[in-house]
């Protein structure tokens, strides 16, 4: 069970003078289970590419394969995948419309055709998974904090039970409490289903403390596609495309620079914290 | 007198149920006091809801004081006559960069603050420059907007706003949306318009390393300034500011947990260089 990117392309306006590539020449697999991490600077294909994991966007050259399936061929039913691949937009609590919280997130289920009950029983689940308190089920999703709007926003995808779970800066606007529970629910959630979760973000950090593979875009090709400590060691390499190591590889490197004997593949908290006390022999 | 000083200010408004009845009365600030000198560099610091940004908007009047005044140069901000001339003296600048860009040139796009201040043509163009030039995007006058990377187009927006001589710029989260050069290229321009043209910055954000440059830190909670002070002194309480849902910079949190291992390191530590000075690493 998989979702395979075959030699992807995406051309905007082929076929025009203003053709651009968006997406050249792709090859990923995405195994189940994995918490992937997808970074890149702005424009550099990240939102595109996951519009091809859901079929939203259809590749102008190359195939995509779900469950070794091609998205794309004649009969394969989109609907049932949208429902499989579930894709949380940047700032997704701008389509929060419902009239409270817990029929916003029934909406997705509803569609699906499930019965009413089944329908309640997966949105009360959803909004569980995501931590939101059961005494605001009812109220408007408009008068809750940026924070609650958006776990009421992913409780919706949730809802649809999908196998992957694609998230398009989730943390974007929140505060650093808002930002670590919404990470660590996907976590905990993670753990617990072991639902596939593709993060695109642009905190290195974030990026360093959940992730086990990390993808990185520019120009509309893959970069880098390995383990975040062999990621974050071409620091050089991602500045020049925009991005950075997180801080504490940094940090590390000025430790050791001044003289201290610390390791630099650290890219945590824990990490850089455990190092730092074995040099110091506690 | 501080260029923008904020008197008991206090901000209320109805919340209303969906048949517009209304509800209850909410206090998003709450007598705040605020004195913020010519030149100074100050960030606020707040969870999502602890009335931040309404405290801004109330800076260049788009916002007024339920009680208490705002005052930016010594002007009121209750007096519709100078309504004009506080936006001009106090430049705001937001989270998405979509949402300021109008123009469908970059030039014109700075141009067009000042043209609608009625300066003459040829001064137009010369702040149009010189603020192209102050951002690093004079290169890119010609360009159209939408082809821009976000941390491109943020620095538009502020070269949008020193194009009409502010003595101070309000910026609510400028770097939310932004990639790391992005963000890093936008924090360097604040910075640079702070240390040489000696504009007053007051800077909003959520990321901790972007604060400590900063001469002043203010932190919200509830409506309320609860916590003042230079960044060291904000930074050296971790678990207070853990408990406002807000952070400390990475480094001061590395250094925060050795401390409670028993490692003997001083509170606030900002910077590697610190941590290595405190760790007893000589330079060179």
């Amino acid at each position: 069970m998989a979702i395979v990117l075959d030699h992807v392309s995406y051309i905007y306006e082929k076929d025009t003078e203003m053709a651009a590539f968006a997406l050249k020449d792709i090859c990923l697999t995405i195994p189940d289970g994995q918490f992937i991490g997808l970074i890149g600077h702005t424009g550099s294909g990240k939102s595109t590419l996951v519009q091809h994991l859901n079929g939203l966007l259809a590749p102008t050259g190359g195939h995509i394969y779900y469950n070794g399936k091609d998205i794309h061929a004649d009969g394969f039913d989109k609907k049932e995948l949208r429902s499989r691949v579930g894709l949380v937009f940047q700032y997704p609590e701008h389509q929060l419309f419902e009239v409270d919280v817990f029929t916003d997130v029934c909406f997705g289920p509803k569609n699906l055709g499930l019965s009413r009950k089944e329908t309640e029983l997966r949105a009360f689940e959803a909004l569980r998974q995501v931590g939101f308190p059961e005494e605001y089920f009812y109220q408007s999703p408009f008068d809750l904090s940026g924070g609650q709007k958006r776990r009421v926003a992913i409780a919706g995808v949730l809802a649809m039970k999908p196998d992957v779970l694609v998230l398009d800066e989730p943390t974007a606007g929140l505060d650093p409490k808002g930002r670590d529970e919404i990470l660590d629910r996907i976590a905990a959630l993670k753990a617990e289903t072991g639902i596939t979760v593709v993060l695109v973000s642009h905190s290195m950090e974030d990026i360093a403390k959940y992730v086990d593979r990390i993808i990185v875009m520019n120009r509309g090709s893959v970069l880098f596609d390995d383990v975040p400590a062999e990621v974050f060691r071409h620091d050089a390499e991602l500045e020049a495309v925009g991005l950075a190591a997180p801080q504490m590889t940094y940090i590390m490197r000025t430790l050791r620079r001044r003289g201290m004997e610390v390791g630099t593949d650290v890219t945590t908290l824990e990490e850089a914290e455990r190092e730092i006390l074995r040099v110091l022999g506690k | 007198m501080g260029i923008i000083q904020t008197n008991k200010l206090v901000f209320e408004y109805i919340r209303r149920d969906e048949e517009g009845n209304a509800e209850g009365i909410t206090r998003a600030v709450d007598e705040v006091d605020l004195d913020v000198k010519q030149g100074e560099f100050v960030a606020i610091l707040g969870h999502n809801g602890s009335g931040k940004s309404t405290l801004a908007k109330h800076i260049n009047a788009i916002l007024y004081p339920t009680e208490g005044t705002v005052l930016v140069d010594g002007q009121d901000t209750r007096e519709e006559a100078h309504v004009w001339e506080i936006r001009q003296k106090a430049g705001m600048v937001f989270q998405n960069p979509d949402n300021q860009i109008i123009g469908q040139v970059v030039e014109e796009d700075v141009g067009f603050g000042p043209e609608n201040m009625g300066v003459p043509t040829k001064e137009i163009w010369e702040r149009v420059e010189e603020s192209l030039k102050a951002v690093g995007m004079y290169a890119f006058r010609k360009h159209s907007p939408n082809k821009l990377s976000g941390g491109q187009k943020q620095r538009v927006s502020i070269a949008g706003v020193i194009a009409m001589h502010p003595k101070c710029i309000i910026l609510d989260e400028p770097t939310a949306m932004l990639d790391p050069n992005g963000r890093k290229e936008v924090i360097r321009v604040v910075r640079a318009l702070n240390h040489v043209e000696e504009v007053t910055i007051l800077l909003i954000t959520h990321y901790m390393e972007e604060v400590i440059y900063a001469d002043r830190v203010i932190v919200m909670d509830q409506g309320r300034a609860v916590m003042q002070g230079t960044p060291r002194e904000i930074f050296s309480q971790v678990e207070r500011l853990k408990s406002l849902r807000l952070d400390v910079p990475q480094v001061t949190m590395l250094a925060h947990s050795l401390q409670k291992k028993g490692v003997p390191l001083p509170d606030g530590i900002l910077t590697a260089e610190e941590l290595a000075d405190a760790l007893g690493y000589r330079k060179g």
